[in-house]
């Protein structure tokens, strides 16, 4: 009975530690994480339901509400901020035609405000989807969105320090 | 001054992408030495004697960390690499992923030996997903090659959360559950993930090992300062024309960094050790970077004289308030109310009380929350009051002025003047 319990608390553990991973699988095929979705993950896992939608909205990569194709994320830090982030969050409003936290009426973009991604050195920077875009300007913001308008996404130009 | 490139020494010298360049510049030489010429207590001695500290910004001795999982009874250990580099202004780990993931494997592999665990995992950022096809190939070469026997090594993404940078909460994640502070004892090196022995190290110490393991710890000790030894890469950003990351020994002098290498002028201050780090105005920027001084996570933010000291703290705040997980209500309600105060100063409607308030609230903070964010939240706060209170008062004193205009009805001379009505 020992063994048993020993055995169903390691499955429980080896399920409970796949979340996270299962629901960024999930979000591969779709937008966001819908109820049904959440209530998939939590049939297939033995997870409780709440407890699903409480791991989810705790992190932000897992959105539970619609979101658009692209997801815009601009750093709003202190190293981006004190490099004209705010001019360039304003600039992308007039682009795209919303604030951040909302979602374009086309469904292609979503537009967020996010804490420090890294590229401090590249300030100012933001994020679209998997991509990390620094050293923005208005010019450079305009032919990235562009291209994600015509469907060919840019790769990302992080760019590493000087070699001495 | 000049940089000391050890940890980054290979940066933009190997291929990231390919084990055998950093097989023929020695690489892993460090790991068969320890895997067959020393004893798990031998590694770990001369990690413990090396003086190498958490370069996370934590600073705890690394090797007394791996001594105690060693010496802990249990059927299965694990190692963490923290590559949630989600303190702002820190970029180094993600500089050191990129250019050289296998140093941090190297590092890793020789702590399971020395600590005898079956299991590791690198926690990578959500943010930093653009890293993590390379960081899983490179793992992939390493435990082909046959340097991963001892152990398994598996790359786990986190989803978005800053929290996850603390132990506690990092491991509540793994474990598939909301990125929540722990309650501290029991601590992770005797009881963390899923209740096992668990190491957990930043990526840039574990790049250190092993350079220890082949030059040995006095080697290593003879750099930097009595408590914090060896080197520490630094992330420059702000108003410099050279920002980026330098790998300093420590003791080594800010102004140095900042000035002579980064090139920083018509300074007001510098912000080291990211949003909870430490604000250092002018008169005191020759202070030497270390743990007894300044350092934290090796985050240098500077900020020339246009810059609005309150404006940065309140920004800092907002972030923090952001990412608290919530967990304790010091850190929750009372980064509420520490945003309420800063919103209000940035709209010039500051209140008279508004300095003894957030004293009061730090005070509180500092000594009663759960984990790091919400203790170490009001240093800012605290070393701006100390070192720009004049900015403050100035701000108290115009948003009364501006009260008392709107208060006195059709009695303040400019609103009479622009005929508006209150």
């Amino acid at each position: 009975m020992i063994k048993e319990a020993r055995n169903d608390h390691c499955s429980k553990c080896g399920n409970r530690s796949e979340l996270l991973q299962r629901l960024k699988q999930e979000l591969k095929g779709n937008r966001y994480l819908s109820r049904e979705i959440m209530a998939k993950v939590a049939d297939e896992t033995g997870i409780s339901l709440s407890d699903v939608y409480g791991v989810a909205t705790f992190y932000s990569f897992l959105p539970v509400q619609k979101t658009g194709t692209h997801v815009i994320k601009v750093c709003r830090c202190v190293p981006c901020d004190i490099k004209n982030a705010q001019a360039m969050i304003q600039f992308i409003e007039q682009e795209i035609g919303i604030s951040p936290g909302e979602t374009t009426s086309d469904g292609l973009f979503s537009f967020q405000l996010v804490g420090c991604i890294g590229a401090c050195d590249q300030a100012p920077a933001m994020m679209i989807d998997d991509e990390l875009f620094g050293m923005l300007t208005k010019e450079r913001i305009s032919e990235i969105l562009e291209s994600y308008r015509d469907g060919a996404m840019p790769l990302s130009k992080v760019a590493s320090k000087k070699i001495s | 001054m000049e940089e000391k490139r050890i940890i980054l020494k290979n940066c933009g010298v190997i291929d990231p992408r390919s084990l055998l360049s950093y097989l023929e510049i020695g690489g892993f030489k460090s790991f068969e030495k320890a895997r067959d010429k020393m004893s798990p207590k031998q590694i770990i001695d001369e990690v413990k004697k090396s003086g190498l500290t958490g370069r996370g910004g934590a600073g705890f001795s690394c090797g007394l960390k791996w001594e105690i999982s060693r010496n802990t009874k249990s059927d299965k250990k694990y190692i963490i690499c923290n590559a949630d580099e989600g303190e702002v202004g820190t970029f180094k780990d993600r500089y050191l992923i990129m250019n050289d993931p296998f140093s941090l494997i190297e590092g890793i592999c020789i702590a399971g030996l020395a600590v005898g665990a079956q299991e590791a995992y690198i926690y990578l950022r959500a943010e930093y997903h653009y890293l993590y096809d390379l960081l899983c190939s490179a793992v992939l070469q390493v435990k082909e090659k046959g340097f991963l026997k001892h152990m398994n090594l598996t790359v786990f993404e986190g989803a978005g959360a800053y929290i996850c940078g603390e132990e506690s909460a990092l491991m509540n994640s793994i474990e598939g559950k909301r990125g929540e502070s722990r309650y501290k004892p029991p601590f992770p090196p005797v009881q963390g993930l899923w209740n096992k022995p668990t190491v957990i190290n930043n990526v840039e110490t574990l790049a250190n090992i092993p350079h220890i393991i082949q030059h040995g710890a006095t080697w290593f000790s003879s750099m930097g300062t009595a408590r914090s030894k060896g080197t520490k890469i630094f992330c420059v950003s702000g108003d410099v024309t050279r920002p980026g990351v330098y790998e300093l020994q420590m003791g080594s002098s800010l102004k140095g960094l900042i000035c002579n290498l980064a090139g920083a002028s018509d300074l007001k201050a510098v912000q080291v050790g990211g949003a909870t780090g430490r604000i250092i105005p002018i008169s005191m920027i020759d202070i030497p970077l270390s743990h007894e001084t300044v350092m934290g996570s090796g985050a240098v933010i500077v900020f020339n004289n246009e810059r609005d000291i309150i404006d940065i703290v309140y920004k800092n705040l907002l972030f923090l308030h952001e990412e608290s997980c919530g967990n304790c209500t010091p850190c929750r309600d009372g980064l509420e109310a520490m945003v309420g105060i800063y919103e209000r100063l940035s709209v010039f409607n500051g209140a008279q009380n508004d300095l003894k308030m957030l004293e009061d609230l730090s005070r509180v903070m500092s000594l009663a929350s759960l984990c790091g964010l919400g203790q170490a939240a009001s240093i800012p706060v605290m070393d701006s009051l100390n070192f720009f209170r004049n900015e403050y008062i100035q701000r108290i004193e115009q948003s009364m002025l501006l009260r008392s205009c709107r208060t006195i009805d059709d009695q303040c001379p400019r609103e009479v003047e622009r005929g508006n009505q209150i």
